[in-house]
């Protein structure tokens, strides 16, 4: 379902036609006090595509996405939205810019069909409310408060809002989280098709399945910095790997030694080959389990998953 | 135009279901006129009770909604981050506050709507009236108010700026010269009602309705300077979310 604001037209703005830069951040540094929460940090994010940030708490995503947003400012670099300086802007970008925060931002006993008929007015670019709530699956809850929807109602009600602007660029924190299974498909649906009507995504989340199953680029933070930038196969690409589950008294020295690559457990019963699984490796690994008495309980080969990227990039996938 | 307009109806709408404000802007001062008018327990003096009851429940109300309604509404709306989602949209800080402001007048036009016929039908008759006067005072009054509530509700979380507004409802009220008169305040007591803005709106009132004011010329002065200080502190230390 490639649901969106059907029908909208893009304005003509420097850094908005297809494939070209939406969201430019340069040497962006941040703090709070003497904190320096984002420390020099650069990305682009463009037209069409969906760029996913990601990394652990307190990395600095929502404050970098924040400085995007116009809600704080920058204390170096420099953060360009469609052309224009959130900073000095908002106003004028607010126009074009979807946002989608973490959570809240309705008040409590305001009721849906009011809230995104409010949204449609304030944005005044033709978005119809009713095709709104029918695209993010609320058309029967029009008349219901916002505090008596469910915690994914709530979610796809702010992604509604943020389609409200027929968005140029959009900002979205966490759109899945709380979300059921069937709730997640429907907004990842709504967010490609988003991207595929020419909108620059920009995506905050910490579901690693979400950034693998929707970006085309991904920027992974982590201290304040970014450690990787680039698209899923970029990021993967000299990562390949052999990962299989086995009995849990496996002895990776020998393993290593019986296949000449490097071996590590990467959890209780869980193995990695650092190499591409070619078939001859692939017969050496099995050979040796067999010979040795192990079963195998699952085997995958090929590129990391996006879990083991991000764990290998922010210092969170320790091997032995 | 339109976004002020559709932002105005949902200030509107959400203030009439709002079961509290509706008790504290016309439910409290009903009953306070209404109360103290048939129970004469209070030092009003020689004259008539509701003549020194009408003026006084009117800055009360002014109070209630501009200050209180307002202060406790905001300060919930920046608890839920709807101030910082309406700060991503084309509204403007501007005409949110436009649209805050013409929510509180309109409350403040039903609150006289009521409010003035009831003091009517118990006996008030405010015949050296001036009614410009004294809508100019509750203007004037409802600026100072409408800052103090947005000092408080900008600064403060949502429980505790429900907490704190209500109990400077109550200090301003008790010094406030709204139902209890000011001579009958211990003098420390009365040196502080005299630079509170309560007192001075509850005091311009009474002077604009022809009854006795206590010192009109410097109840408008500390009026005034309660309506410029207030809202520029307000804009200074306002904090969005």
């Amino acid at each position: 379902m490639a649901v969106g604001p059907g029908g909208r037209s893009v304005e003509p703005v420097s850094g908005a036609g297809p494939g070209d830069e939406a969201v430019t951040v340069s040497e962006l540094r941040v703090r709070y006090g003497e904190v320096e929460a984002v420390q020099g940090v650069s990305f682009t994010a463009r037209a069409g595509e969906v760029t996913t940030v990601l990394g652990p708490n307190g990395a600095g995503k929502t404050s970098t996405i924040e400085v995007c947003e116009g809600f704080r400012p920058a204390a170096a670099g420099s953060v360009r939205v469609l052309g224009l300086d959130p900073a000095t802007s908002q106003r004028e970008l607010s126009r074009r810019m979807g946002v989608m925060l973490q959570e809240g931002g309705v008040y409590p006993a305001a009721r849906v069909g009011e809230t995104i008929r409010q949204y449609c007015t304030l944005y005044g670019r033709g978005a119809e409310p009713g095709e709104l709530l029918a695209a993010v699956g609320l058309a029967d809850r029009a008349n219901r408060t916002w505090k008596r929807l469910s915690g994914g109602e709530k979610q796809r009600l702010s992604l509604a809002l943020a389609l409200a602007a027929k968005p140029d660029v959009a900002f979205l924190d966490e759109p899945t989280s709380g979300v059921d299974l069937n709730g997640r498909d429907a907004i990842r649906s709504i967010v490609a098709g988003l991207a595929a009507e020419g909108c620059a995504v920009v995506l905050a989340t910490h579901e690693l399945a979400e950034a693998e199953r929707l970006a085309h680029r991904v920027v992974i933070f982590d201290g304040g910095q970014v450690v990787a930038d680039g698209s899923l196969a970029e990021l993967r690409r000299g990562h390949d790997e052999i990962r299989f589950r086995s009995s849990p008294d496996l002895d990776v020295r020998a393993l290593g030694r019986a296949t000449g690559m490097q071996a590590s457990r990467v959890g209780p019963d869980e193995y990695v080959i650092d190499a591409p699984p070619m078939p001859r490796l692939m017969a050496q690994l099995t050979g040796w389990l067999a010979d040795n008495g192990h079963p195998i309980d699952e085997i995958r080969g090929g590129g990391e998953r996006l879990e083991d990227v991000f764990r290998r990039l922010t210092g969170g996938g320790e091997r032995r | 135009m339109t976004e002020l307009v559709a932002q105005l109806r949902v200030e509107i709408t959400t203030m009439i279901r709002n079961g509290e404000q509706l008790l504290l802007t016309l439910g409290i001062p009903v009953l306070l006129l209404v109360f103290f008018t048939s129970v004469d327990v209070l030092p009003t003096g020689s004259g008539e009770p509701i003549d020194f009851l009408a003026p006084g429940v009117l800055a009360l109300a002014t109070m209630s909604s501009a200050m209180v309604g307002l202060g406790i509404a905001t300060g919930f709306e920046r608890n839920y981050l709807v101030l910082k989602r309406l700060g991503a949209t084309p509204l403007g800080r501007g005409r949110l506050l436009a649209a805050k402001i013409m929510a509180v007048m309109a409350v403040e036009l039903v609150q006289l709507v009521v409010l003035v016929p009831i003091a009517v039908a118990l006996g008030w008759r405010p015949d050296g009236a001036s009614w410009p006067q004294a809508v100019a005072g509750i203007l004037v009054g409802t600026a100072a108010f409408a800052g103090i509530g947005l000092i408080l509700a900008g600064r403060l979380r949502g429980e505790i700026n429900l907490a704190a507004q209500n109990g400077l409802y109550i200090v301003l009220l008790l010094l406030g010269g709204m139902i209890v008169p000011l001579a009958e305040l211990p003098a420390v007591l009365r040196g502080l009602a005299y630079v509170l803005p309560s007192a001075a709106l509850a005091d311009v009132l009474r002077s604009s309705f022809g009854g006795e004011a206590v010192r009109a010329g410097a109840s408008w002065a500390t009026l005034a300077v309660w309506a410029v200080g207030a809202p520029v502190a307000a804009t200074r230390l306002f904090r969005w979310w």
